[in-house]
């Protein structure tokens, strides 16, 4: 029996080989690699690109396309995919989330593309999931988020909530013996799971949330809540305020005579990446604290070459947050999928996704983990003056992504 | 909610949260005085008055800039000069937007309530196509972002009180120039009845620009003053429209002294507000009150008895 199924598996892969080396020489035909009508021809694929260039979105999302074009090019430069130049077609969520949903859908069944990568907010990604999840296209996701999805259609290549926000705690825990924690974010889905995990793990670790607060997106003015962490004195101040907030809280908390570089409280944020200290100003938010996967600082060689490619081709004063290195790996972990699987075909591509590593991957190597999320390293950073982080610590190993984190729930 | 205070931290909650209540009072003062001049003079409601604003905070950015870059040694005095040049560039514009737009359109309320918003939209866009989509950080002198403090809890943020000061200016002088000018005069004399003023010899139209373009001007001098306190990006004018409007409706459309008191309310209670409950619950219960009021008193706090 056992011998039977050997000898049947054997003959299989010899006939795959076989079969393997007769095509290799020539690029394959575009019905061998697409049975399903996507758009490939001989010698192109065409891919999608979904973010929002107009309305209040464009200041988060522009870096994203920025980092996908880049990829593309760069593949492009190495011969493509399965032999096959990617040229994409580019829309425009403007910021709308019924918007994303209906471009989402002219890009899959009017344009037949082979995958999309876009969307930022949560709010836009659940918008499209239906129109994804319908019609079976492949969307990679970039931004940290809050979790709790796992969808057959999406890989998510930013952070989910727990790779992010446990490791930030720990640290500032072990590393600084901070006791008490004084939760801040903006009011909607992904700062209020967030810190609902971070009170969780605060608790567990036997340590005091002393304040936990939230308001609405846009607040420009967050003197009464400046005057509370004053009076309540907490070791650390958790932070995932997002958007033009984020600009007035580090002003104001400056203005109050607070200086973060003394660290009491420390500062430790979730949400400021380097895009957002452009419009901070570096100065005025010196000496907070960040926890995410990557910083445009980050020493190894990869990131050393990708953030030279990027200046080459967006201009030298550019800056690059973790969200942008995160799109950046999308069309990369996507094209890796299409090797292994020899194949543009959803189905196929999503059944080779898991396990699917990238070592030239800025951020350091990364992995697919089964639930269609990375494996990635976490890092603190601390905020300089010319508004770059400078890492002081690297989680050791690789953290396994856990979307729908028990006992945090 | 009292009792996790001591008495004396009691009173410097009180004393700190009064004081924030107060720059959040100036700060809604200098927001809503453009509109409610614009609105309540000439019936106008202007939807790109946080465009205005943002046109401002940008100038601020491009004359710290200038000044990084040509004259460093001046660089601690640059805002006064970048004030008077947001003034004058928004004064400007306004004026223009008056000619072009807002005059075919004095007859038909509602479309320049679209008008208005749609050029909104088109000051948002033009500022992403120059300045780019992301926020830009202006860079304040020194002097600007420190704090005095008066006792261990109490400090007193520079920026705010100069804030204030700046507010204090604007509101004594469109005070003098509205009711103690030659040109106030004329302006109310036009609100009151526009045929009449007409025959006796007002330049109603010139009456009609200078409101509107003043209104943006004191718009681009808030708009430079939030530099400090705030973002400056294409967008970020939406962020202060709502309380704007809440300000100006609230105190009554016609009346400034009715915009002075309605901040004045909502910028305490608010402030008290956010301090014992959550900064949404605040505003909910705000917003609230104020919807509660304006069903018993539609006309708002203060009103005036005008014929149209």
């Amino acid at each position: 029996m056992l011998s039977n199924i050997l000898s049947s598996t054997l003959k299989k892969t010899m006939l795959a080989l076989s079969a393997s080396l007769i095509l290799a020489p020539a690029v394959t035909q575009a019905a061998d690699v697409n049975s399903t009508g996507l758009a490939v021809t001989d010698d192109t694929v065409t891919v999608g690109i979904l973010h929002s260039i107009t309305g209040t979105m464009a200041i988060s999302e522009t870096g994203s396309v920025q980092a996908e074009k880049l990829a593309i090019k760069q593949i492009n430069d190495m011969g493509g995919v399965l032999g096959r130049k990617i040229e994409y077609i580019q829309e425009d969520g403007a910021s709308d989330w019924p918007t994303f949903a209906e471009k989402a859908k002219k890009l899959l069944v009017n344009d037949k593309v082979a995958a999309v990568f876009g969307c930022w907010t949560s709010a836009s990604r659940k918008a499209v999931l239906p129109v994804f999840e319908q019609y079976n296209g492949m969307l990679y996701y970039p931004t940290f988020y809050e979790g709790l999805e796992q969808s057959p259609n999406v890989i998510y290549t930013g952070q989910e909530a727990t790779q992010q926000i446990l490791e930030g705690i720990d640290w500032a825990a072990e590393t600084k013996g901070a006791k008490k924690f004084y939760l801040l974010g903006s009011d909607y889905i992904w700062p209020r799971t967030s810190n609902k995990i971070a009170r969780k793990h605060i608790d567990k670790l036997g340590l005091k949330v002393v304040g936990e607060e939230y308001y609405p997106l846009g607040h420009t003015q967050f003197n009464s809540v400046i005057n509370k962490i004053k009076l309540k004195k907490p070791d650390v101040v958790f932070i995932s305020v997002v958007g033009g907030s984020n600009v007035a809280f580090y002003k104001q908390l400056k203005a109050a005579g607070i200086d973060m570089t003394k660290e009491k409280p420390l500062f430790l944020t979730i949400s400021v990446t380097e895009d957002e200290i452009l419009g901070i100003g570096g100065e005025n938010i010196e000496g907070i604290y960040a926890s995410m996967k990557y910083f445009q600082s980050l020493p190894n060689e990869n990131n050393k070459e990708f953030v030279k490619a990027f200046k080459d081709m967006w201009g030298k004063d550019i800056v690059i947050g973790d969200v942008t290195q995160a799109a950046y790996l999308g069309p990369w972990l996507w094209k890796a999928a299409v090797e292994a699987a020899g194949s543009f075909d959803v189905d196929k591509v999503r059944e080779a996704s898991p396990g699917i590593e990238l070592t030239t991957a800025p951020e350091g190597y990364v992995r697919i983990h089964k639930n269609h999320h990375l494996w990635s390293k976490t890092r603190i950073g601390v905020a300089q003056t010319d508004g770059q982080y400078k890492v002081v610590y690297e989680s050791p190993e690789l953290i396994e992504p856990d979307p729908f984190p028990e006992g945090y729930q | 909610m009292f009792a996790e205070y001591t008495a004396s931290e009691l009173t410097s909650i009180f004393a700190m949260q009064g004081f924030a209540g107060l720059i959040l009072f100036s700060v809604f003062v200098l927001m809503a005085l453009g509109l409610a001049i614009i609105f309540g003079q000439m019936g106008v409601i202007n939807m790109a008055h946080g465009e205005f604003m943002i046109l401002g905070a940008y100038i601020t950015y491009l004359t710290s800039n200038l000044f990084a870059e040509y004259a460093e040694s001046l660089f601690s005095g640059y805002f006064f000069i970048a004030m008077l040049l947001a003034f004058l560039t928004t004064f400007v514009l306004g004026a223009f937007v008056e000619w072009s737009m807002i005059r075919h359109l004095y007859k038909r309320p509602l479309d320049t309530l679209l008008a208005t918003w749609g050029l909104s939209l088109i000051l948002q866009q033009f500022y992403r196509t120059v300045f780019g989509a992301r926020e830009v950080g202006v860079t304040l002198p020194d002097w600007l972002m420190g704090s005095y403090p008066l006792t261990d809890l109490i400090e007193v943020p520079i920026n705010g009180i100069f804030v204030m000061v700046i507010t204090i200016c604007i509101s004594v002088g469109v005070y003098f120039w509205m009711y103690r000018s030659r040109w106030g005069g004329q302006v109310r004399a036009v609100v009151q009845n526009r045929e009449m003023a007409g025959a006796v010899g007002i330049n109603t139209e010139k009456v009609d620009r200078i409101t509107f373009a003043l209104g943006c001007g004191i718009a681009g001098v808030a708009g430079s003053a939030f530099t400090m306190i705030g973002s400056t990006g294409p967008t970020s004018g939406q962020l202060y429209i709502v309380d704007t409007f809440l300000v100006v409706v609230f105190g009554g459309a016609a009346s400034l002294l009715g915009t002075i008191a309605s901040a004045f309310t909502i910028s305490q209670a608010q402030s008290t507000m956010e301090f014992f409950l959550s900064g949404s619950m605040a505003k909910v219960l705000t917003l609230l009150v104020v919807v509660g009021i304006l069903m018993l008193r539609p006309q708002g706090l203060f009103s005036l008895k005008i014929r149209h």
